[in-house]
């Protein structure tokens, strides 16, 4: 039987993978980006699990608002390196490093 | 299901708000086409408007919070302080940005109305009583930072930290979220008030392992948006890669809202907690002010070593609420919204000393200021005094009164830490002042800005004055706000 700790679990997992990706990620600045949604995904299914466990559906709304602030942050996300990618021709994360000091 | 829309009736300020938002952005488009002022202009009485509509609110209220909107929104008194002062404070660093917007041919609606939109964020993060409306209010804030950072689109370095900016701040909310995921898993409510009743019902809070953890992301991702070490990698950045007009809107009014977000969730939702969060508070606080003095000493450029310098003042911020009483939320208070008047006078000498040929960014631009214009250089002079803490500036008095709060609660080795790095910190202002007065000027052209820029910096830095004087006036304001709050 799947009990609630098994959903919790993988979206522990899932969260760490993201977490990892991120920083192992020395690229391609779109594995980033995915990396993002993927920690949002996470975060989903914790609130879907909770809810069914609880039955209370608070938290499948939240997971609506999750996803919509997800898609939004995609857009900008995916504007701004459009943005970067017309000045630099390059999206390698090693190369962003013109601020230091 | 019934539905009243009377139940809005207490968010009327940011409702009024959000119309005037989209009342501006339509008429950028038709009425002031290519005629941007009509559209600052109204921004700005927008501001002023809804800061009139809080403060009448608040007058109705009668010193008690009151929540509405099945309980995800409250209205109290530090809300609307903390509110009133976004909204003056952001209408303060629009009227500075017109001339630097410009001068680097920002000059464009857009700046105005994404401005608009995250101050809507900041107020919906202060007012939201439901951790779902706090993290809505703290993504609109962020998105239309992130858009407003990269709006100088032919600049690499604006687009570069924009991106920087995106990756860290959509971290930070994971973090935050994952944290409360766990929390409404525990207490089966999104309802801060509900946690607040849920956790203080709880015995032994400080070794179960379940709220700990999840108390972590949550103080990891609201460390992220303070810019507190060690999550401040993206503050430098962000402050120097954004044009000016930018670093000085998102160095000043965001962080009244993170101080809001702090105190709701840390101080109200978890309060009972307090023993545990308050050593994760100590220790970003105490690394904040060491790392963040001592990193902006080592700075050429002027941007980069305010970014350092809002790293240790966010250090005191956190100190002040890590004791977890009344006057210490109080100190807060006054801190940030001291510092948030500070951080915009300082970034407003860069716009003062830009043209249409130059940017300035290096601490050089400073050199002979007296020499070109000795009254800028005492307004200066004033912002850099209050920000370094020396009396009779305000900086000195929301210093002195976190260091006695936290004193008091018998933190004697914080207390020390705090005041040995306020005077290495001291170096790198008194080096800024050097540079003013005794160097010689590096070019000659004149210092050239509308009456308006003239009058409000010049009040800017007589304000560090008035309230370092009289600081019993906003600190009374500041209690009496805490105090009414459902702390």
């Amino acid at each position: 039987m799947i009990g609630l700790s098994h959903y919790l679990v993988v979206a522990a997992i899932l969260f760490a993978i993201s977490i990892a990706g991120m920083f192992l990620n020395r690229k391609n600045m779109l594995v980033l980006l995915m990396c993002i949604e993927l920690m949002l995904l996470a975060v989903n299914l914790n609130f879907i699990a909770f809810s069914h466990y609880m039955d209370d559906m608070a938290g499948q709304i939240f997971v609506f608002f999750i996803l919509t602030v997800a898609a939004a942050e995609a857009a900008i996300g995916l504007a701004i390196l459009v943005v970067l990618f017309r000045s630099r021709r390059t999206i390698n994360v090693q190369e962003l490093n013109g601020l230091k000091g | 299901m019934n539905f009243d829309m009377s139940a809005f009736a207490i968010a009327s300020p940011e409702v009024f708000l959000l119309a005037a938002l989209c009342t501006v952005l339509l008429m950028d488009l038709w009425v002031a086409k290519g005629a941007p002022l009509i559209t600052y202009l109204a921004t700005q009485l927008a501001l002023w408007a809804t800061a009139l509509l809080v403060l009448g609110k608040s007058f109705n209220s009668e010193g008690a919070f009151i929540t509405g909107l099945g309980g995800m929104y409250i209205v109290d008194g530090l809300g609307d302080i903390l509110k009133i002062s976004i909204l003056l404070i952001s209408s303060l660093t629009f009227a500075y940005s017109r001339k630097y917007l410009r001068e680097q041919n920002m000059w464009r609606g857009e700046f105005f109305v994404l401005g608009m939109a995250a101050i809507l964020g900041m107020m919906i993060m202060i007012s939201g009583y439901n951790l779902l409306v706090l993290y809505l209010g703290l993504e609109l804030l962020a998105l239309s930072m992130y858009a407003l950072v990269a709006m100088q689109r032919d600049n690499s370095n604006a687009s570069e930290a924009a991106m920087k900016y995106f990756v860290l701040g959509a971290i930070a909310s994971g973090l935050l979220l994952y944290g409360i995921s766990m929390l409404y898993g525990m207490s089966g409510s999104l309802n801060i008030i509900d946690l607040k009743a849920y956790f203080q019902a709880q015995a032994g809070l400080h070794t179960n392992i379940l709220f700990l953890f999840s108390m972590t992301f949550i103080v990891a991702g609201i460390a992220f948006k303070f810019g507190a070490v060690p999550f401040h990698m993206w503050v430098p950045d962000v402050y120097q890669g954004a044009p000016t007009a930018v670093t000085l809107f998102l160095g000043s009014a965001p962080k009244i809202a993170a101080f809001a977000l702090l105190i709701r969730l840390l101080a109200d939702g978890l309060g009972a907690g307090q023993s545990s969060w308050s050593q994760m508070l100590m220790l970003l606080g105490l690394l904040s002010i060491v790392m963040g003095n001592l990193m902006a000493i080592a700075q050429t450029s002027l941007k980069r070593m305010f970014a350092y310098s809002t790293i240790a003042h966010m250090g005191f911020v956190l100190l002040g609420v890590l004791v977890g009483t009344e006057d210490g939320y109080s100190a807060a208070m006054f801190y940030t919204i001291i510092y948030a008047l500070m951080s915009a006078g300082g970034f407003a000498v860069l716009i003062l000393l830009g043209n249409r040929m130059s940017d300035p960014d290096n601490l050089d631009c400073l050199r002979g200021l007296n020499d070109r214009h000795p009254w800028y250089a005492f307004i200066m002079l004033l912002i850099f005094f209050s920000m370094a803490g020396i009396p009779p500036t305000a900086g000195f008095y929301a210093k002195l009164s976190v260091i006695k709060v936290v004193m008091g609660e018998g933190y004697l080795l914080v207390a020390l830490t705090m005041v040995v790095m306020s005077v290495v910190g001291a170096f790198y202002y008194l080096r800024a002042i050097k540079l003013m007065y005794f160097d010689e000027p590096e070019e000659s052209t004149p210092i050239v800005a509308e009456v308006d820029f003239q009058v409000l910096f010049s009040f800017n830095g007589l304000l560090m004055v008035i309230l370092g004087v009289f600081p019993g006036v906003l600190m009374g304001i500041c209690s009496i706000a805490v105090s009414t709050s459902n702390l």
